[in-house]
């Protein structure tokens, strides 16, 4: 039987149980929200299970959302199970004050830079990781730059002198 | 390379023997060595000519799309993915495209997927050739390099009768196509199908049985299929793992499900397996070409979608409605629907990924993309660590990493 994305819900409903906090099926992906805590478990459970079948691991990435109160941030994967061609999409709230997230490297070896870029954009710690650190800004930036609070530098400014750039 | 310190004294050859640290040679390959084709650094512990011990850095070439891309209405986010992959800018744009088409829930007339998949066969072809044609340059074979080259040169040579551009070359809109094809156009891409089979066969002599050329790839830089997945690896180099995953046949974009086309796999997962990989897929490329080009459907080049499309010009001048449409169209002033979205296109070097979070603003609010190379050239380091050197070499350009892709 195909595996759908009822099925595949369900599943993960009963493997998480409380720790599901809500689910959408929207373009044509299941998306999740769950506890930060489960993240690994989860993973490895739609690893592991034979209906599943839940191996490759296609996308690690975060997002900011300052508006949102005690959850400004995110960390969005996205799974892939190429015996049923189903992708899932799951996502971890994190506050402000404490942005730390057990790291999938033990599970995909892939996620070791994805997780790099993760951190090196919004700062997003990523505990058990062996080499956390920047990886395509410079290693003396002390900001997150993909964090919303860092506006594109101001196009009309003239305090800088640009002649050399033709601005 | 520059070699930095030796201190190698000796010459231990088992690779696998633990050797003292102050034995080790550093090399750093790159980030401006010719055989990276690219900027990125590795740096590598050598014993003798044997890798030890290989670190990456990345990010030279960063230039901060996904933050840009925060700023600009989506039209204006189709040239930073030209920047993207540019040796195969079609796909990357079209996958920007597809992935708003998705978002806006447009209808795209047949035509346009038609004349879309021509295009992105095309650059795959253009990307294919460089890879592999790279792959011998680096043993010493210029030849095939400069022969290829030819055509690649008449497949930018079409990409400009459709858009004007060559390399970074922003083709087509949300929602279709500037322009139609022109009949130059079509009679290029016909000489093109005509021609390109016999310098291709010409091309795979020299190569595919050529003893020289076997003996230096064949076993060199493989990977598992077991490893490629757990990498994350997409695109020919998986599926010169053994692994057929490919995006257009899994969740066909774009009417790929017309088509009949194979998925080359390979075995062995080694720098021959992805070089015929390739080889193959440029064939089936070719006939994906022919025959869109052959049933190209009558029909609109572009979808009625107002809000995204420019009408054109004459109306402009003429009509009150579309002069609206212009203006917020050019001035960014398009509202889109919310929605959070993935959308996968096969790109040259395997899944290119679009994940797009809109908030329904004139701009994205988080847009991040899944570049292949980014994901597999990790892996690097695993695959050439216990190789030699000049095999090093040979895996990067097998790998195909483009630095635009890496860096984003």
């Amino acid at each position: 039987m195909a595996l759908t994305s009822d099925i595949l819900l369900s599943k993960v409903k009963d493997f998480l149980g409380e720790d599901l906090i809500s689910s959408t099926d929207t373009f044509g992906i299941l998306s999740v929200n769950i506890s930060a805590s489960r993240n690994i478990d989860l993973l490895e459970f739609l690893h592991k299970d034979a209906a599943i079948q839940m191996n490759f691991l296609t996308d690690i990435t975060g997002a900011h959302y300052p508006d949102r109160k005690g959850q400004e941030f995110e960390v969005i994967y996205h799974a892939h199970s190429f015996v049923n061609n189903i992708r899932l999409r799951i996502k971890c709230p994190l506050p402000l004050e404490n942005l730390e997230i057990k790291s999938a490297t033990s599970l995909y070896s892939g996620a070791n830079w994805m997780e790099r870029e993760a951190y090196d954009f919004f700062g997003i710690i990523f505990t058990g990781h062996p080499n956390l650190k920047r990886i395509l800004n410079v290693d003396e930036m002390d900001y997150f730059p993909m964090r919303k609070e860092y506006p594109l530098e101001d196009q009309t400014r003239t305090d800088k002198e640009d002649d050399y750039f033709g601005r | 390379m520059i070699i930095l310190e030796d201190k190698n004294k000796n010459i231990t050859l088992d690779p696998l023997k633990k050797v003292d640290e102050t034995e080790l040679t550093t090399l750093n390959f790159g980030p401006i060595h010719p055989a990276t084709h690219g900027v990125m650094q590795n740096i590598l512990k050598v014993n003798g000519e044997t890798i030890v011990e290989c670190e990456q850095t990345i990010g030279y070439i960063h230039r901060a799309f996904e933050k840009i891309a925060e700023h600009r209405p989506f039209y204006q986010i189709t040239p930073l993915t030209d920047r993207l992959n540019y040796c195969s800018s079609p796909i990357n744009n079209m996958g920007w495209h597809l992935t708003v088409e998705k978002l806006i829930q447009a209808d795209i007339p047949k035509r346009v997927d038609y004349m879309r998949v021509i295009i992105m066969e095309l650059s795959r072809i253009a990307d294919h050739l460089v890879c592999n044609s790279v792959i011998a340059a680096d043993m010493g074979a210029l030849t095939g390099f400069t022969y290829v080259f030819q055509f690649r040169e008449k497949i930018y040579d079409i990409f400009e009768e459709v858009c004007g551009a060559r390399l970074t070359t922003n083709i087509g809109r949300i929602g279709g196509f500037e322009r139609d094809f022109s009949p130059a156009a079509h009679k290029k891409i016909k000489a093109l199908l005509q021609e390109f089979p016999k310098m291709f066969n010409e091309f795979k002599s020299m190569l595919e049985r050529n003893r020289i050329f076997m003996d230096r790839t064949i076993g060199v830089g493989g990977i598992s299929a077991e490893r490629a997945l757990n990498y994350g690896f997409t695109g020919p180099n998986l599926r010169a793992t053994g692994v057929d995953y490919d995006v257009r046949v899994m969740n066909p974009y774009c009417s790929y499900e017309d088509f009949d086309f194979m998925i080359p796999v390979g075995s062995s997962g080694d720098v021959y397996d992805r070089f015929m990989v390739r080889n193959r897929e440029i064939e089936e490329s070719l006939k994906m070409i022919k025959q869109a080009h052959d049933n190209l459907p009558e029909g609109k080049y572009y979808a009625e979608v107002p809000e995204f499309y420019l009408p054109p010009k004459e109306d402009v001048y003429t009509k009150m409605e579309a002069l609206i449409w212009h203006f917020k169209i050019v001035m960014g002033e398009t509202d889109v629907p919310t929605g959070e979205i993935y959308h996968a296109v096969e790109g040259g070097n395997g899944e290119l990924g679009f994940y797009l979070v809109s908030d329904g603003g004139r701009s994205a609010y988080r847009l991040h993309f899944r570049r292949p190379c980014f994901i597999y050239y990790q892996a690097f380091s695993e695959i050439v660590c216990g190789g030699m050197i000049s095999d090093a070499v040979m895996t990067m350009s097998s790998l195909n990493v483009i630095a635009g892709e890496l860096d984003a």
